[in-house]
């Protein structure tokens, strides 16, 4: 799926209230959750115009809610937990941030794309070496339908799930980076996303 | 009919998780399980890339302690190169991992766990986060803000960004610290000391008075801990040997190396979570649970050597340690939030020393060699504990195998122990098959698990590991049979 190629920012009435924010991880390592912790003080202005209504690190909120404005997501697709969650995402917010390049190419947690074969899922694959191979005690897969969630059979990066809005870079985006994206954002404006500082990735 | 109820997901910790409640037909709480539901199989595409790239890559596994991964790798890679690392190289590598050790604590105290004691276990969801904290009490929250703040510029100072540096390297580090980093770290540590002192009376006064149920019922059981400890017994984090210590304080190992880990260390695997169970091999699975991180690191040690870190861990003992134990163990996991608090005392103390010292600032800072060994396994003390890494490469230093023992798993078994303590002090009545747990409740259960402030991100990449060797020995030693897994 090709990412949208208008705007959809916010409506124009959100700029009158207090934005609905949320983040949320797939398949990352949570290092773009901690660059956005980063943001240090300047997340005492972001709290002034915005309400954080999901996060993993911010919040209590277990269900994704509705009518979100604006949710960065780290991490690329790799379960089908992932997989639910980024649908919510995409059908209860109008701006999705692909945010890091784990979400926008599928990066490390791809790599393991590599281990499987024609007809042969890498899910299966590093599964059956971590806990069949390699355990000493009580060896086999670990399913637990409705809690272990089931490996897909390829890492995706997130545009290929859901269609997103805006791609933010990096590995981490840097706490500038993510700044200079947010300020357009939250004032209903769509960031300049070009030069190495807005777009390199690593 | 029998009944499971899912907290997911678990929030305010750092990865993937769910825990399950089940009650039997009756409605009484039969058992409690805490849930990973991540696996990225690192240890697999790791295979075929140079071993000096491993750094690079493994610090993706966790983006809140990728200075322990690349710590741990750098180590690995000086042993496959067979070097001394020059000196300076030694320091600031310590300093690395002191800053680190602060921000990532700094993190799961203000960020993360606070708001369960500060805002309150009844606090509306939607405000129990770091949020609610700014807006319920903005100075203390900066205050947390800029402790992290301050470890985590020392990691830019050092590696050039916060997140990800690539900048230890088997052999040493890439760069000196310059005169002006120096000055920096000196100007705010005042600061920061000031912080963790109003932190720890704060936190001090909530133990003598509205925690204390918590810290009796959030996992206080007998287990085994296990960490690194200076080659004197003092606490360590980087370079020493590892001590196994019983609840009752009696020293169940001691001056053990990393590179026998897999003849004291095994995994087991259960169905219900992709994170993996380790245990102390010589009791077996799963009595031989084990605890790492924080306290641990705090009940192997003998002193920390520091004055202050030295006093705060007496008081911490004093307060919380075992008669069993003369006083000397603490074995309530809720301890661990008071443990972190007393590590950055340690660490800010250390961190001082360090920066004065002379030698800190020499610019040999990398010793350099070609390939020397073909295996080596690297340790390194992560915020949660002890952290493998093992390799094993061919003679061009493209990696063949690697197992990674990473922290948080370690503590698994006692994760799943204090989820089912917590569950059975707060849900002692038998549910109605139409009632609701209240939210509060369910939180306290989520609770026990930020006590460990697991890193999930990292804990359920084990997923090789390397050849086993079996032996079967007679009591005088001889071996009677041996089998050996490729
Ligand atoms: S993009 Fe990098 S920092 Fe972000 S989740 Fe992925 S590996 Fe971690």
């Amino acid at each position: 799926m090709r990412p949208r190629a208008g705007p959809p920012l916010p409506d124009a009435g959100a700029q009158l209230r207090r934005l609905r924010f949320a983040t949320v991880w797939l398949a990352g390592c949570s290092g773009c959750h901690m660059s956005f912790l980063d943001l240090d003080e300047f997340l005492f202005d972001l709290a002034d115009r915005v309400d954080i209504v999901y996060s993993p690190v911010a919040s209590d909120i277990k269900v994704y809610p509705d009518g979100v404005d604006i949710c960065l997501v780290e991490g690329a697709v790799a379960n089908a937990d992932n997989l639910e969650l980024a649908f919510a995402v995409r059908a209860r917010t109008a701006l999705v941030v692909s945010f890091g390049d784990c979400a926008v190419t599928a990066n490390v947690p791809g790599l393991r794309n590599l281990c499987g074969g024609p007809g042969h899922s890498s899910g299966e694959a590093v599964l059956r070496r971590g806990y069949v191979e390699l355990a000493d005690t009580h060896p086999g897969i670990p399913r637990a339908p409705g809690i272990v969630p089931e490996l897909l059979e390829r890492v995706l990066p997130l545009h290929e799930v859901i269609p997103v809005d805006l791609y933010l870079p990096g590995c981490p985006p840097s706490a500038d980076r993510i700044r200079a994206a947010l300020l357009p954002l939250l004032d209903g404006q769509r960031p300049r996303m070009d030069g190495p500082a807005m777009l390199r990735f690593g | 009919m029998t009944r499971t109820i899912v907290i997911d997901p678990v929030t305010r910790i750092e990865g993937h998780a769910k825990i399950s409640l089940h009650l039997d037909a009756e409605g009484r709480l039969q058992d409690a399980r805490f849930h990973v539901v991540e696996y990225r199989g690192f240890e697999k595409f790791c295979e075929g890339h140079p071993f000096t790239e491993m750094a690079g890559i493994t610090a993706r596994i966790c983006g809140i302690c990728p200075v322990s991964h690349l710590l741990a790798a750098a180590r690995t890679g000086d042993k496959l190169l067979a070097v001394q690392i020059p000196p300076a190289a030694d320091k600031l590598r310590r300093l690395l991992n002191l800053a680190q050790l602060t921000q990532s604590h700094a993190l799961s105290f203000f960020h993360l766990s606070s708001p369960d004691f500060l805002l309150g276990w009844e606090c509306d969801p939607a405000r129990r986060n770091v949020f609610g904290l700014m807006a319920a009490d903005p100075d203390l929250a900066r205050a947390g803000i800029r402790l992290r703040q301050f470890g985590q510029q020392i990691l830019e100072l050092l590696g050039g960004r916060k997140i990800h540096a690539a900048w230890a390297v088997p052999g040493g580090v890439r760069t000196s610290l310059s005169a002006e980093a120096k000055v920096w770290i000196l100007e705010r540590l005042p600061e920061a000391r000031a912080t963790i002192t109003q932190a720890l009376s704060l936190y001090k006064r909530l133990l003598d008075g509205p925690l204390q149920r918590e810290q009796r019922v959030f996992g206080d059981f007998p287990s085994l801990f296990l960490g690194l400890v200076s080659r004197e017994g003092r606490w360590e984090h980087l370079d020493g040997v590892l001590r196994i210590r019983a609840a009752d304080g009696t020293i169940v190992a001691d001056g053990l190396c990393e590179d026998d880990y897999a003849s004291f260390l095994a995994e087991a695997v259960e169905p219900w979570s992709y994170l993996k169970f380790p245990y102390y091999r010589p009791l077996g699975y799963p009595e031989g649970m084990y605890r790492v991180g924080p306290l641990a690191r705090l009940n192997v040690c003998d002193g920390i050597g520091t004055p202050w870190a030295d006093a705060e861990l007496a008081e911490l003992r004093a307060r919380s340690g075992t008669t069993d134990s003369g006083g000397h163990i603490v074995t309530s996991s809720f301890a661990y939030h008071h443990a972190r608090l007393v590590e950055i005392v340690a660490c800010l103390e250390a961190i001082e020393l360090l920066v004065n010292d002379a030698e800190l600032m020499d610019r040999h800072t990398r010793s350099r060699a070609g390939l020397n060994r073909l295996e080596a396994v690297g340790v390194s003390e992560a915020p949660r504990g002890t952290l493998f890494h093992h390799y094993r490469v061919n003679e061009q230093g493209l990696i063949e195998r690697v197992n990674l023992i990473i922290a948080t798993g370690q503590n698994n078994l006692a994760m799943n122990r204090t989820v089912l303590q917590i569950a059975r002090e707060f849900i002692a009545d038998p549910v109605a098959p139409d009632q609701e747990i209240p939210e509060p409740l369910l939180n306290r259960v989520e609770a026990g698990i930020r006590c460990f402030d697991p890193c999930l991100s990292c804990s359920t990449h084990a997923a090789g590991q390397m050849p086993l060797r079996l032996q079967l020995l007679a009591v005088d030693g001889t071996v009677l049979a041996e089998r050996s897994r490729p």
